[in-house]
């Protein structure tokens, strides 16, 4: 892989901005030379087309949802609708500066104010903020919520978060950034929350339990409303992780279990593109006894007009620079218009049925560690599948059959795990090649072993040196061995 | 056998060579192979006082970090800096070259309780 | 649905395959009384051609930008955006792919991220550079926060004339995290007042160019911290002429990444910048990409001391942050190679000269005068003889946007007007907004 750095470092092709129109000054008599800058970065100067066609090439040796099914468990890669983009883009949008007076952008305002309503509706919550940038600041902003809801209860000794064994990591690190610390409460041999254990875990330290819904075998849990009702009755808060939302989205709602707060992820949930890490959006939605603990500036309607409100004295304040990633809640809003009710039943709908079928036509061939009727995605085990076959060499070996592999190693309690998501996007064609791939694949695991550990072939580059990247990182350009 | 017969050893996979109340203290064999091709390992500072049980050091491999804990209460009085800049011997040489911390203990009788070599590898069979 | 392939005999195809008669039942195990509270939004199915003509709508009452001229700043910027940018960043390959865990599918990411990073320690004179944090504020939070870690002291010190965006910011994750902050004033020239500098830190911040768009002197600074790490908040495209903050000494460098061809979009999605030294590698936050070679010894990219990390040390990792900005970190690196270093230069230039031309003419007027006497990049603060609402409120009918009064007077500079000038103002918007103030 060429960088841009290994292209020649020569003179400025210019051409982008225009000359100077007012009489020139000069840096040296502008700025003192102690703040000037002595040497120049060293930023190629390229051609326009030898820009163009290197950042081309790099697009050519990436894989997106545009280039085929993925279905990486817990990640929601569904179809981005193109519409998104160009609406994103319409200049009154993507010009608006956040710190214009609120009468010059009220179509913004407006939008943001909409679109958290809907938020709260399919939360079935009574508030939203729409400030966290991504689904784990989500979670921070929440546990910042529970910090301060039992701060001004006067419960500071509640400083402990239950987490089922089954978390993103992204939880346990939120509840410790946001003060807390984490105790992990083992799920059942069902795969879902013992009672038992909860009972026993739950006491007056506990401020909270963070719940993934369904959780991320993908199994609901069905005594989600025995567990809600224990914890609140010992007098703790039920945060719930939205990254799976896609399961039961247009049919029930985290507000209903009884969810005090929930985040969304509108970059899975809801259509907004993941672009290749971020930006995301991750709104929370809070019951009444949270509203006034949410993040400042809030956005209210009078008549109407659309305002911020800094007004809410007990808030925790800003988590973001301004309100969110509205370029991303626009997107998210567009797909809500375009979806309607019927399109949100039938992406639930679709989404639990091919991962139902999946997971049928899959545990013939691979060990089904927790067998029963499945949300929006389950987990296989590559264990045992031939003699020194892991998770790993199977998900490589799905790359030379043109697939994006699904998760891998994750959740930790299934052993060489194999968490598939397909989305409602997929259609059963697309299911069914899979299916036939990761049979070949069980085979070829058995007979020609060789074909797994030595994948990918056909990539542009074969396996790489990890444990080279992480012993020497090489973190930046090596100018100097040029 | 692959581990040493004069060393002493925790179910959390550690190593102990005590020689009065001096004790290296290392991760075995089973333990490096379990972790993989470790890239990075975080030592205490010469001094540092420690508990039975607490964190010691940290050894990492690309997707995973074990954590090492102090098998006897003890201050620290010498670590192997050789494995800032080569990692690695661990996984070469887990029982010499590769020691991590020397302490030294406060109660050596908290050695009693380790097991011997024999005992480590029935423990290891009966995984 | 237009986004959903599978056909009604598919879905009974499969249903069949699973046993089910009816995808009622795929939902069994969610409690009936859970089912039976559930309300709709009350959203019918619209087209996509009717969904267009929603936003269209919407839009239009987005008034802001219609034929008006921005000053407004305060870290966000109206510089102008090659056509190149859009057009790599809308090449789906790129904004339809997830974080790149396998990197032999994602070298396109990776190649980038790889480019991000090291184009973040040239401007900055930094070590190693993360991929990115959410946005400049966010990513100062994560700073202080790390400063903490290394430390092991509970008390950080801010510049008062950091962007009240984000002090804010860092307020609340400084309460979480049970760290103290202390303000730092300025001085009559408007530069942070390191004389009664308070012992037993984690960490300085400050910011340049700051609020007032006054360029700090950073040489010294460092010396007097003792083991407080110095972190310092900076604009990138500053970074054309000014020096570096790395050759100061500086242990973190923080910046927002907006100016680098990122659109304002009401204030994001935006690009957190993060640098900091190779000694504490181990403690950034954030995703990095390394170069390494493939099973054939070819060069190629993937992410490394993941162990930092959420997804592997869990309640231990150094932060929490999963998602970050790629694609906003892509735009920034296709926008500065776009430019390369001489045009970057030619930008900081432009954006120099154009601001002191107006700051100039402006305290030429009667009464008008530079709020701070110390050198600045292209955004300063001029204290006005006249109410400065009703001055923004006249120059506003004339399509022409400041930033209000109000967030410099929080900042105890009164009757303060502050102005961004980039290189997309041209002489006859400057003149013009001279002559207006002229008539006042």
């Amino acid at each position: 892989m060429n960088t841009i750095f290994d292209h020649k470092l020569a003179k400025g092709v210019g051409g982008l901005l225009p000359a100077l129109d007012v009489p020139e000054q000069g840096i040296e008599k502008l700025i003192p030379s102690s703040l000037r800058r002595t040497h120049a970065p060293r930023i190629p100067n390229l051609s326009e087309p030898e820009l163009v066609r290197h950042y081309t090439h790099l697009s050519k040796v990436n894989y997106g949802i545009d280039d085929g099914f993925y279905p990486l468990g817990s990640c929601t890669m569904k179809y981005n609708p193109k519409i998104n983009e160009d609406l994103a883009r319409l200049p009154g949008f993507a010009n608006a500066h956040p710190l214009a007076d609120e009468d010059l952008v009220q179509g913004s305002l407006k939008l943001l104010y909409e679109a958290s309503r809907y938020l709260c509706r399919i939360a079935g919550l009574v508030e939203v903020t729409l400030q966290p940038a991504a689904g784990a600041h989500g979670e921070l902003c929440g546990m910042f919520l529970v910090k301060r809801y039992f701060e001004k209860r006067g419960e500071e000794k509640r400083k402990r978060i239950l987490l089922p064994d089954s978390a993103h990591g992204t939880n346990p690190s939120s509840a410790t950034i946001a003060g807390f610390s984490v105790t992990e409460i083992p799920s059942g041999k069902d795969g879902m929350i013992n009672l038992a254990t909860l009972e026993e875990a739950l006491d007056d330290t506990v401020a909270a339990i963070m719940l993934t819904v369904p959780n991320t075998l993908g199994i609901f849990e069905e005594r989600i409303l025995e567990v809600t009702n224990m914890v609140h009755a010992a007098g703790s808060l039920c945060y719930f992780d939205g990254a799976n939302l896609n399961a039961f989205l247009g049919r029930a709602r985290p507000g209903d279990m009884g969810a005090d707060i929930f985040h969304f992820n509108l970059h899975k949930t809801l259509s907004a593109p993941h672009g290749g890490g971020g930006p995301g959006s991750g709104p929370i939605a809070v019951a009444q006894s949270l509203v006034d603990f949410l993040p400042v500036p809030r956005i209210v309607k009078d008549e109407n007009r659309y305002r911020f409100d800094w007004n809410s004295p007990h808030s925790i304040g800003c988590i973001h620079s301004f309100y969110g990633n509205f370029g991303v809640i626009l997107k998210a809003y567009a797909y809500l218009l375009l979806l309607g009710d019927t399109g949100l039943r039938e992406v639930s709908e679709n989404a639990v049925l091919n991962a139902n079928y999946l997971q049928e036509s899959l545990k013939q061939t691979y060990p089904l560690p927790y067998e029963r009727l499945c949300k929006h995605e389950f987990v296989l085990s590559g264990k045992g599948l031939g003699e020194g076959i892991s998770a790993l060499d199977i998900a490589k070996r799905l790359i030379d059959y043109g697939f994006h592999p699904p998760t891998i190693y994750f959740p930790l309690i299934v052993p060489e795990a194999l968490m598939i998501e397909p989305t409602e996007c997929e259609g059963k064609e697309t299911l069914d090649r899979f299916i036939e791939a990761m049979e070949r694949i069980a085979a070829e695991a058995k007979e020609n072993p060789r074909l797994l550990h030595e994948a990918p072939q056909y990539t542009p580059v074969r396996r790489l040196d990890q444990t080279r990247a992480a012993r020497q990182p090489i973190l930046t350009y090596p100018f100097d061995e040029r | 056998m692959t581990h040493p017969t004069q060393f002493r050893y925790t179910k959390e996979h550690e190593w102990v060579d005590l020689e009065g109340n001096h004790a290296k203290v290392g991760i075995t064999e089973h333990a490096q192979g379990e972790l993989g091709d470790i890239v990075f390992v975080e030592l205490p500072t010469v001094g540092t006082d420690v508990k039975k049980g607490e964190n010691l050091a940290t050894v990492e491999s690309i997707k995973a970090v074990g954590d090492v804990y102090a098998p006897m209460s003890g201050t620290v009085v010498e670590v192997n800096t050789q494995l800032e800049s080569s990692p690695e011997t661990i996984n070469q040489d887990p029982h010499g070259a590769g020691w991590l911390v020397i302490l030294e203990v406060s109660d050596p009788s908290e050695a009693d309780s380790f097991l011997d070599a024999p005992s480590y590898e029935q423990y290891l069979s009966e995984g | 649905m237009r986004y959903i392939a599978n056909t009604g005999a598919d879905r009974r195809a499969m249903l069949a395959a699973i046993g089910l008669s009816s995808l009622e039942e795929l939902f069994h195990d969610i409690p009936q009384e859970v089912k039976d509270r559930f309300q709709p939004l009350e959203l019918t199915v619209r087209s996509e051609m009717e969904v267009a003509q929603v936003l269209k709508e919407l839009v239009t009452l987005n008034s802001c930008q219609q034929s008006s001229i921005s000053f407004l700043g305060g870290g966000v910027y109206d510089h102008y955006i090659p056509s190149v940018v859009s057009h790599i960043t809308s090449r789906s390959e790129f904004y339809t792919a997830y974080t790149p865990y396998q990197p032999e599918l994602s070298q396109g990411t990776l190649t980038t991220m790889f480019e991000f990073q090291t184009l973040v320690c040239e401007l900055t004179g930094m070590e190693v550079a993360n991929a990115s944090i959410y946005d400049g504020a966010s990513a100062l939070a994560e700073g202080v926060l790390m400063a903490k870690r290394i430390v092991g002291n509970g008390r950080v010190a801010a510049a008062q004339s950091l962007f009240p965006h984000y002090r804010r910011v860092l307020d609340t994750y400084c309460w979480a995290a049970g760290i103290k902050v202390i303000e730092i004033p300025y001085t009559n020239a408007g530069t942070c007042d390191l004389t009664a500098l308070p012992q037993d830190l984690s960490s300085l911040v400050i910011q340049t160019p700051n609020a007032f768009g006054v360029i700090e002197e950073l040489k010294g600074v460092k010396e007097r911290l003792k083991d407080a790490l110095l972190i310092v908040v900076t604009n990138p495209i500053s970074l054309g002429i000014l020096a570096p903050p790395g050759q100061f000494r500086a242990d973190i460098v923080i910046g927002e990444g907006q100016p680098l061809g990122i659109p304002a979009s009401f204030g994001g999605p935006f690009l957190g910048l993060f640098a900091t030294r190779e000694r504490y590698l181990r403690q950034m936050p954030g995703r990095l990409t390394a170069q390494t070679v493939d099973a054939e010894g070819k060069i190629g990219y993937t992410m490394a001391i993941q162990t930092r990390e959420q997804h592997i040390r869990r309640e231990r990792a150094t932060s929490n942050i999963c998602t970050n900005s790629q694609l906003c970190a892509l735009a920034a690196t296709v926008y500065l190679a776009s430019l390369g270093a001489d045009g970057l230069h030619e930008l900081a230039t432009l954006n120099l000269e154009k601001a002191h031309y107006l700051a100039q003419r402006i305290t030429a007027l009667p009464g008008y005068r530079l709020a701070f006497e110390a050198p600045f990049f292209n955004e300063f603060a001029v204290r006005v003889p006249t109410d400065p609402q009703a001055i923004r409120a006249r120059l506003k009918e004339e399509r022409i946007l400041l930033d209000d009064p109000r967030f410099l007077s929080a900042l105890g500079a009164p009757n303060t007007l502050r102005f961004a000038v980039t290189e997309k103002r041209t002489k006859d918007e400057l003149d013009r907004l001279v002559e207006l103030l002229e008539a006042m």
